[in-house]
């Protein structure tokens, strides 16, 4: 039987931020790389070799799906491979979507520091538009009740000091549609929060 | 609606806390996490298939970056509440619209927009903009400090829900 080991639990980390990455950026991945994206999106097939089962799919062998999935995770096209937890399930009942109007000159140190606080998931720099929308810095926050996630905000506030002149929670009242990535022609798959508020 | 969590075992707990964060990239993925848990290739397969069908796990696969597998942007519009929901319609018949929130605020809806590059995504958007005829703030990711971890999953606490 031949099989491989892993080096490691989990792959590199692929998750540190290019400062500039203006996510405009040509894709990259060529037709099978999205030929495998559309497979797997939704979840890998549960069976001992599920590269195999994909390949099958999408018309080439489980060597080049597996060596295509490594090549896009290290480009970071994949952020991981993963058993992806429905955290709302898990007690995570309460989210928020954090603004805050922070100044400028300060704003990618303080950026990195709310990002370790508790409760945080995402933490992005975004642009402002004046007037109607003066803040630039987004954090969203999980808690397993809206005390909780109040309470985060509070630390975030205290974290930003006086570089924030603002900031709002906005509570999501409703989920209107909620789907993983999808290129052209995949179906929505149900249940992802990981990609909540990308882009 | 935590009513499962008592059902878990601590094998199920084990490859939730271990696996959220990355399963081995390799070709028996399964064999080698059960090789670190001391257990069977089918015996982790059992329980994943388990775990997704209770709604623990949403899937067992790649988390993919939007803004590396193509474009996207975080988009906002204010509608008058009364009308909503005939507004969220238009944007999730939209091409490329992958999440949308009605979130309390003025600007009361809440998307993503996908595209494979720039240029089609501001086609997309622009095509949207006329179609509901409201402006969309446009709030592309600048910097990312923090995206996208796992949290600690509280299960004493979920045991006493």
């Amino acid at each position: 039987m031949s099989v491989s080991t892993c080096p490691s639990r989990s792959a590199p980390n692929s998750d540190k931020q290019n400062p500039n990455a203006l996510n405009r950026e040509a894709p990259g991945l060529d037709a099978a790389d999205r030929a495998i994206v559309l497979v797997t999106q939704a979840g890998l097939p549960l069976v001992p070799d599920p590269w195999g089962a994909v390949g099958r799919e999408v018309g080439m062998s489980g060597e080049e799906v597996l060596s295509r999935m490594q090549r896009m995770q290290a480009r970071g096209v994949i952020r991981r491979v993963a058993a992806v937890p429905n955290h709302y399930r898990l007690g995570y009942v309460a989210n928020g979507m954090t603004v805050w109007d922070v100044d400028d000159a300060h704003i990618a140190r303080l950026g990195r520091e709310v990002a370790t606080i508790e409760g945080v998931s995402h933490c992005y720099r975004r642009p402002r538009h004046l007037p109607h929308w003066p803040y630039n810095l987004f954090a969203m926050l999980h808690g397993r009740s809206f005390d909780e996630v109040e309470r985060q905000a509070e630390a975030l506030r205290e974290r930003l000091g006086e570089a924030c002149r603002d900031y709002r929670i906005l509570y999501s009242s409703r989920i209107l549609k909620k789907t993983g990535l999808r290129l052209a022609g995949a179906q929505p798959d149900a249940a992802s929060t990981d990609t909540a508020q990308q882009g | 609606m935590h009513c499962q969590v008592q059902d878990l075992d601590t094998l199920d707990r084990r490859l939730i806390d271990s696996y959220q964060r990355g399963l081995p990239v390799c070709t028996r993925p399964f064999h080698a996490v059960a090789e670190r848990l001391g257990t069977s290739e089918a015996e982790v397969i059992a329980r994943l298939e388990r775990l997704q069908s209770l709604g623990v796990l949403s899937r067992v696969g790649p988390v993919f970056d939007h803004a590396r597998a193509g474009a996207s942007l975080l988009a906002a519009v204010a509608v008058p509440e009364a009308e909503r929901d005939a507004f969220a319609e238009l944007i999730n018949a939209a091409p490329g619209v992958n999440h949308n929130y009605a979130r309390e605020h003025d600007y009361n809806l809440w998307f993503v927009m996908t595209a494979p590059d720039g240029p089609e995504l501001d086609a997309r958007l622009d095509a949207l903009e006329a179609r509901l005829a409201a402006p969309i703030l446009r709030l592309p990711m600048l910097e990312g400090f923090h995206i996208d971890l796992s949290f600690p999953i509280p299960w004493a606490e979920l045991e006493r829900t």
